[in-house]
């Protein structure tokens, strides 16, 4: 075993395949970014709230005002900088604290592509992806290398099982299989797609979808690994994740997942595919294929190794958290989020917040679009965090003003999955009296199965 | 390996190619409920009708104006005062179509913004020449600032008086002009082009007829029908009820009859009742059955939004037919008639929101 390990860790294989990666993952961030600025969203997102929701123990992380602007364009210049392979060291740091920032600005915006995004930012921090076909590599030529060792490009194809294969697992749930629900709610309003749209609201489609989806998560990159069956497996992987594209508004996220099953192709084909790039640029190709060998010091081969060891095996463990929890994860989105619970639900709620002097009884509502954006409103309205957190911002707020011997009780209602919409969060419970933590939230009535 | 190459870029073409297509128009919609015939009987048989209904009721206004100022008397001025009564029910019932060209110039912030503001207007009335379209006129035109120009100074010689004044005169008439040219120009806007721009846009997106509309409805619902017009009175957002915030504050005795002018709209609405009562069309309610048909279910929606709305007109019947001595006399039943307007919010925010699948606004966010 252990012969076998350190056999395995001294396995070397060519750095093309992370040098495409790395070019890919930069252009897309480019894209990204470029595109949440065209469309508004720094402004509508981030500038127009007066209010932001924090992440556990971030609540230090605020929006610069103005200066997010300035936020984005150094995020995307850093993004650029990967692609091209210009200072990458500085320039994946920096495009992950950059990227990382901007989502922990608000968690309204949560999104698990989002994170992914990030934790790949963070592995390429510890991979040489610009060792080879970068323009540092071009520039000083005694760095380049035309093979890492193996683990290094293992390391990402490891990242990318595990969002698949736990998204996979999530969707064994009754709605999902039993009922094919959330993508019934979803689906049957979506006749206007070409050639497939008459099926839509085929109630054998939805399941079809539903079971089909869960296979595929769970077994893609078994497919993948597989050299017999990896062009047939790349082919249902643009199939289904432009599917989804076409299907739903879900941004980047299929081009994010298409870049990183790419990975699993041949040394052979992603040298191919550099060759042509090169061929492209004019540049000879071969002068990056030097037949060296990226050898890591053993001090920095051991940091490395333990480094990523801790990060997958948190990130084996974390999204299992929720099964630390009583009730049905859904509905309290105890351990919900980080966990690739992708599109599994569709959830509607409404919350009206109510102000109460103990004292003297005096009581009144509160409009919620007086301090958040409809988006805002939306995301509160059935997280029971984003809750907590609002009612503590209206008690500062209402403190601010004068008011007196506050209590915040909350009617709420949400609705899951297509179930009639019940009662949510207890409203005997003084929202004030309660602190957002870790511990199981019993606030949160039961869900009501009907 | 070369043509596996090509076969990528070939894909990654696709896939441009793919996401070009996506930004353009969406295609038409032929699910089994038909969206498209929904927005029609909308266009044609609510909204168009609602706004030529609205203008009409508004050169009549107009008119009642020129003959009182040609003759004013006690006669001429209830003349005047009955039809600036009508057209303001008629603006109840196109008030929530605040789309299109009513949205683009902020009809209901220019038409119907309450309490109006007494200093303003005075001020607007002796210098002669305001800017009406400035956000901070709202409160000094439309309905609510005819409301006080014509029941404001007392008994009915005080108030011709005070009408006759020129200066005065000048400003109620251009306060009746801009709400003709308001309507007329949103009529128009959907006489020639916005309906059928508003008709093709059938299909399920965010930004979609169908999702924006009924957006602004639910949007008109909470705020300027439960809200405005009963919530804030009772004190629901303040603990202190605040009688002199109800609409119609001078006339004092309509503050009901404009609510039910507003609150029949919405039903018929939401019922697919013709604008003339004459017809029935494919509405929310047909489309909320249609899925409840379809997934067979127990989840009649419709039929707890029908009935929610029928406990609030129940709760409506002993109510004061002024709003402000009602809040004075005996707040709890407006407070109870707020509770039954707030419980149909649930289900129409909730579960009609979640059984038709539409976005609780128009963010244009990413989902995942």
């Amino acid at each position: 075993m252990q012969a076998q390990i350190s056999t395995y860790l001294n396995t070397d294989t060519k750095a093309a395949p992370l040098a495409v990666f790395r070019i890919l993952f930069g252009l897309l961030m480019v894209i990204s970014l470029i595109r949440f600025w065209y469309n508004g969203w720094i402004e509508k997102l981030y500038l127009l709230p007066h209010f932001h929701f924090h992440y556990l123990g971030f609540s230090w992380v605020t929006v610069p005002g103005k200066w997010t602007y300035l936020l984005f364009a150094v995020c995307g210049l850093f993004a650029l900088l990967i692609m091209v392979g210009l200072k990458y060291r500085i320039a994946v740091i920096g495009f992950f604290l950059s990227f990382t920032y901007i989502e922990l600005m608000d968690k309204t915006t949560y999104l698990n592509h989002y994170y992914l995004v990030s934790l790949l930012a963070f592995l390429l921090i510890f991979l040489p992806a610009h060792r080879h076909f970068s323009v540092d590599a071009y520039r000083d030529k005694s760095i380049n290398r035309e093979y890492i060792p193996k683990w290094q490009i293992d390391a990402l194809k490891l990242m990318t099982a595990i969002v698949y294969i736990y998204a996979g697992l999530a969707k064994l749930n009754y709605d999902w299989l039993v009922e094919a629900l959330p993508l019934s709610i979803w689906l049957r309003d979506k006749t206007a797609i070409p050639i497939i749209g008459t099926l839509m609201d085929e109630s054998w489609l939805h399941y079809l979808f539903s079971w089909g989806g869960a296979v595929y998560d769970m077994s893609i990159v078994f497919f993948l690994l597989w050299s017999r069956t990896r062009i047939m497996a790349f082919i249902a992987v643009l199939c289904f994740h432009l599917m989804t594209k076409l299907l739903f508004p879900i941004g980047m996220f299929p081009y994010i997942m298409i870049i990183a099953t790419l990975v699993f192709f041949s040394s052979a084909f992603h040298s191919r595919l550099l060759n042509f790039i090169a061929g492209l640029m004019k540049l000879p190709y071969t002068d990056f294929c030097n037949g060296l060998t990226y050898k890591p010091t053993q001090l920095y081969k051991k940091v490395t190794l333990g480094i990523l060891s801790i990060f997958f095996m948190i990130q084996l463990l974390f999204p299992l958290r929720s099964y630390l929890y009583t009730g049905n994860s859904f509905w309290t989105e105890q351990g919900y989020r980080f966990s690739w619970r992708v599109m599994l639900m569709e959830k509607t709620g409404y919350a009206n917040f109510k102000v109460v002097d103990s004292v003297s009884g005096k009581r009144f509502y509160v409009q919620n679009e007086d301090f958040l954006s409809a988006f805002q409103q939306k995301q509160m309205s059935t997280q029971p965090d984003f809750i907590i957190e609002y009612a503590h911002y209206l008690g500062d707020h209402f403190k601010s003003q004068g008011h007196e011997n506050l209590q915040i009780f909350v009617e709420s209602y949400a609705s899951l999955n297509g179930r009639r919409s019940q009662a949510y969060i207890d409203p005997e419970v003084d929202l004030l009296s309660i602190e957002n933590t870790l511990k199981p939230k019993s606030f949160i009535l039961p869900l009501n199965e009907n | 390996m070369k043509a596996s190459i090509k076969y990528i870029f070939f894909i990654a073409f696709v896939i441009v190619a793919h996401s070009c297509i996506n930004n353009t128009e969406e295609p038409m919609f032929t699910d089994s409920f038909d969206r498209s015939e929904m927005l029609e009987f909308w266009a044609n048989d609510i909204i168009i009708p609602g706004y030529t209904d609205y203008v009409s009721k508004l050169a009549e206004l107009d008119e009642a104006a020129t003959d009182f100022y040609g003759d004013s008397s006690d006669l001429s001025l209830s003349t005047l005062r009955e039809t600036w009564l009508d057209a303001y029910k008629v603006w109840q019932a196109v008030s929530l179509f605040e789309i299109g060209k009513a949205e683009e110039i902020g009809l209901r912030n220019f038409t119907n913004i309450y309490p109006a503001n007494i200093d303003l207007i005075t001020e607007n009335i002796n210098s002669g020449a305001s800017n009406l379209d400035l956000p901070s006129n709202f409160v000094s035109q439309g309905f609510p600032a005819l409301d006080y120009m014509l029941y404001g100074s007392g008994s009915n010689d005080a108030v011709i008086a005070y009408l006759l004044q020129e200066e005065v005169k000048n400003y109620t008439q251009a306060l009746i002009t801009r709400l003709r040219d308001l309507s007329s120009s949103v009529l128009e806007d959907w006489m020639t082009g916005y309906k059928d721009e508003f008709i093709s846009n059938n299909g399920s997106s965010g930004t979609a007829s169908t999702d924006k509309m009924v957006n602004d409805f639910l949007f008109h619902y909470e705020r300027f029908l439960r809200a405005a017009k009963v919530g804030i009175p009772a004190g629901v957002f303040s603990g202190n009820t605040e009688a002199e915030l109800v609409e119609g504050r001078y006339s004092q005795i309509y503050s009901k009859e404009l609510f039910e002018s507003g609150f029949t709209a919405v039903q018929a609405f939401f019922n697919g009742q013709s604008y003339d009562g004459q017809k029935q069309g494919s509405s929310l309610k047909q489309y909320l059955d249609k899925i409840h048909l379809d997934n067979s279910t127990d989840l009649d929606y419709s039929e707890s939004i029908i009935a929610q709305w029928d406990s609030a007109e129940r709760a409506l019947e002993d109510i004061n037919n002024n709003f402000g001595a009602q809040v004075i006399e005996d707040n709890s039943k407006m407070l109870a008639l707020y509770d039954e307007l707030q419980k149909a919010v649930v289900l129409l925010k909730v579960d009609m929101l979640q059984a038709l699948n539409i976005q609780v606004d128009f963010v244009d966010a990413d989902g995942d």
